[in-house]
């Protein structure tokens, strides 16, 4: 065999011109990453702030509304409710619309006034343990210093010294915070997105590049029936992939399952289908193979960014929120860690059952209306 | 001709005015086609003439940009999705799954068709093809030809009404060229329409009547012998030992219009008659060199036409 500097230069020309021939690939090549660069640079924040909280207050006294102030000036906590009522602000917790209850006893002023030191009670939702840590870290200093400038006169004593009250955790659904059961909950989440997305994403750019495409349009086959019948198969694919992930996540992690597994199976139905039809979209709009497989990256990214699985969903900016909302990934995160994690019934997981389903009438739509019944 | 003469009722394909951009490129322009049911047409056109582009008009392949008509009394434009259940449309280009068995792409045909007894008509398929003992080979694996032969079965398991048919023959042996042809004339007394696009001559004189299309146009219509008697050509044929000197000679004169090699004669045609006598008379009487008239044949005919329209 002999090594020849030309032959391989005849094969970079043709690479090169076949590259340059395939436009939209090109773009993607470069904008993909740029976008995600961006998107990802100024959403992502390790260190997450303005979590929803909720304050229950049981006590008029003055110092208890110094606490209240005190949370809502802090940039760790945005208060989005007030009650009187600890069992409302428990359920807030439940349906996962915030993650801290601040509990604020009766007689709380009261105490501090007599130097009994009253408990300042803090719940926090734990199935993500890496959302909560720095703000419990600060809740401490927050609630001292709000209650130092009511300090005066002749309790003014108070004011130097630990602080008047004692800060009481509970971490809820996962009181050893361990991270574990977060991610591996969310994992079934990603893997899922990522082998049912790629299962359909090649659907059609398959048949287009292989010239069956054309046979198959000139067989009566309609365009709903050739989606539900690309889609079908793969749904027993993902109830495998299902079980052994959940498999391995009770034998070999121990991740607790104390909610209703129906519900879960009916939450994964639900999920899986919403992918495989964001992959067949992706069939139907990509010119080829490449074309899908970078549309396939360009979602996957954000399921895992922005969804809650990689970083706290509660900690990012307002506008990554909404799109971390669009996704399924996002809903599918709060079903699982919820009903695993938290017993969450059907009413508590209804608010992040609608959005897929949601999801997925959209996307299925779209990929009916972007089917080409034609060649041209 | 097996279908001729019985044509006395409905069109099977009947459009006027067929016409297909691609960007600026027309590439099909206004093309009327009458199809009597039953009749077997040959499509003939030189390489992107617009062959491929007017069948896959005609079974809803391709959106039509100008002109209306109706397939099998379907409106090709509105009732594309009726039409495809009856028409049964082989793809130039091998189009069937080549990662599944030969088998399993007539039982996946047989299914989208909802044929009642499709087993029975893969079998019989199976064995009229001879494939009986290759079932389970996956179609990829095939030959060329035999890919053909394949996708002509199964683009029939339905049994339709109109045949639109894309170079079935290409690279099919001899052999399987007959009996393909044997098969499409007992299916056309039957009562089955064809239209089948092809280069070879022999398959266009098969034909109940041919359609000779060249750059989107179709320039001529009727049986071969009306096609050839339209051309008003004359063609003479010169053989002998060193024909093959004259023909440079022989190309650009006057009265010439066509000179070339058909096998090993030389065969000279013009539309003027007159003047092709004059353009021969040179050639006439040498020694070793016979000159005759021969009725031009189709071949002649459609390099004539190719050549003018440069
Ligand atoms: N998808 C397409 N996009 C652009 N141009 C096309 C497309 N398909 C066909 N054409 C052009 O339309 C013209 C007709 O092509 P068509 O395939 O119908 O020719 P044909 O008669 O079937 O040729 P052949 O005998 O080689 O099969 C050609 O000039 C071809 O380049
Ligand atoms: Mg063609």
């Amino acid at each position: 065999m002999s090594f020849s500097i030309a032959r391989i230069y005849a094969v970079l020309v043709k690479e090169f011109l076949q590259m340059r021939r395939d436009r939209v690939t090109l773009g993607m090549i470069v904008g993909v990453p740029l976008m995600q660069l961006f998107l990802f640079g100024f959403a992502i924040n390790f260190n997450p702030k303005a979590l929803p909280t909720a304050v229950s207050i049981d006590d008029p006294g003055v110092f208890a509304r110094s606490v209240a102030a005190g949370l809502r000036n802090s940039s760790y906590f945005e208060v989005v409710a007030v009650t009187n009522s600890p069992s409302g602000a428990r359920r807030l917790l439940q349906e996962g619309k915030v993650l801290f209850v601040v509990e604020i006893p009766v007689n709380f002023t009261r105490d501090i006034v007599r130097g009994a030191k009253p408990d300042l009670l803090v719940e926090a939702d734990a199935t993500d343990p890496a959302a909560g840590g720095f703000a419990i870290a600060a809740l401490n200093g927050i609630a001292a210093a709000a209650l130092r400038d009511d300090l005066t006169g002749p309790l003014a004593a108070r004011a130097q010294g630990p602080p008047p009250f004692n800060l009481v955790t509970h971490l809820l659904y996962n009181p050893e915070s361990n991270t574990r059961y977060s991610i591996v909950p969310g994992l079934l989440a990603v893997i899922l997105t990522m082998t049912m997305v790629l299962m359909t994403c090649l659907a059609l750019t398959r048949e287009r590049e292989r010239g069956t495409y054309e046979n198959l349009l000139a067989m009566p086959a309609t365009p709903v029936e050739i989606m539900i019948g690309k889609i079908a198969p793969n749904i027993v694919i993902g109830a495998i992939q299902s079980a052994i992930i959940l498999a391995v996540a009770k034998y070999v992690f121990a991740v607790p399952m104390i909610g209703s597994l129906p519900l879960l199976g009916l939450g994964l139905t639900l999920y899986i289908v919403a992918n495989l039809a964001v992959g067949y979209t992706f069939s139907t709009l990509a010119q080829n193979q490449l074309q899908a497989m970078q549309m396939t990256v360009f979602f996957l990214l954000p399921s895992i960014l922005l969804s809650g699985f990689a970083f706290p969903f509660a900690g990012m900016p307002r506008w990554a929120q909404y799109i971390g909302e669009v996704l399924p990934a996002t809903h599918f995160l709060r079903i699982v860690r919820g009903i695993l994690l938290k017993n969450n019934g059907a009413p508590e997981i209804w608010p992040d059952v609608w959005p897929l389903l949601l999801f997925t009438l959209a996307v299925v739509t779209l990929a009916l209306a972007r089917f080409r019944r034609t060649l041209d | 001709m097996s279908g001729a003469g019985k044509s006395a009722g409905a069109l099977a394909i009947d459009v006027k005015g067929l016409t297909k951009r691609f960007g600026r490129k027309l590439a099909v322009d206004h093309i009327d086609i009458a199809v009597p049911e039953g009749e077997v047409w040959g499509f003939l056109g030189p390489n992107g003439s617009g062959k491929t582009t007017t069948i896959r008009m005609l079974c809803g392949l391709l959106r039509v940009d100008d002109g209306e008509g109706t397939c099998l009394g379907l409106d090709i434009r509105s009732e594309a999705e009726a039409i495809k259940r009856q028409v049964g449309y082989m793809t130039q280009r091998f189009s069937f799954w080549e990662d599944l068995s030969i088998r399993e792409n007539l039982e996946f045909v047989a299914r989208l068709y909802r044929l009642p007894d499709g087993r029975a008509k893969v079998e019989g398929t199976l064995e009229r093809l001879g494939l009986v003992k290759r079932q389970a080979q996956l179609a990829g694996e095939l030959s060329g030809g035999w890919k053909q032969r394949m996708a002509l079965a199964a683009c029939m398991l339905h049994d339709p009404k109109l045949l639109l048919l894309d170079e079935p023959t290409a690279g099919v042996d001899p052999k399987a060229r007959r009996d393909f042809w044997e098969q499409i004339h007992a299916l056309s007394e039957q009562g089955l329409t064809v239209l089948v696009s092809t280069h070879y001559m022999d398959e266009a004189e098969r034909c109940d009547r041919i359609a000779y299309i060249l750059n989107g146009k179709l320039v001529a219509q009727g049986s071969v012998g009306e096609v050839i008697e339209q051309s008003g050509l004359s063609t003479f044929v010169l053989e002998g030992a060193h024909v093959r000197h004259f023909l440079s000679e022989l190309q650009g004169k006057p009265g010439v219009d066509y000179a070339g090699f058909f096998g090993a004669a030389l065969h000279v045609s013009g539309r003027d008659r007159a003047a092709l006598e004059a353009a021969i008379a040179p050639y006439r009487g040498r020694p070793a060199i016979a000159v005759s008239e021969t009725p031009p044949n189709l071949e002649d005919v459609f390099i004539l036409l190719q050549e003018e329209a440069k």
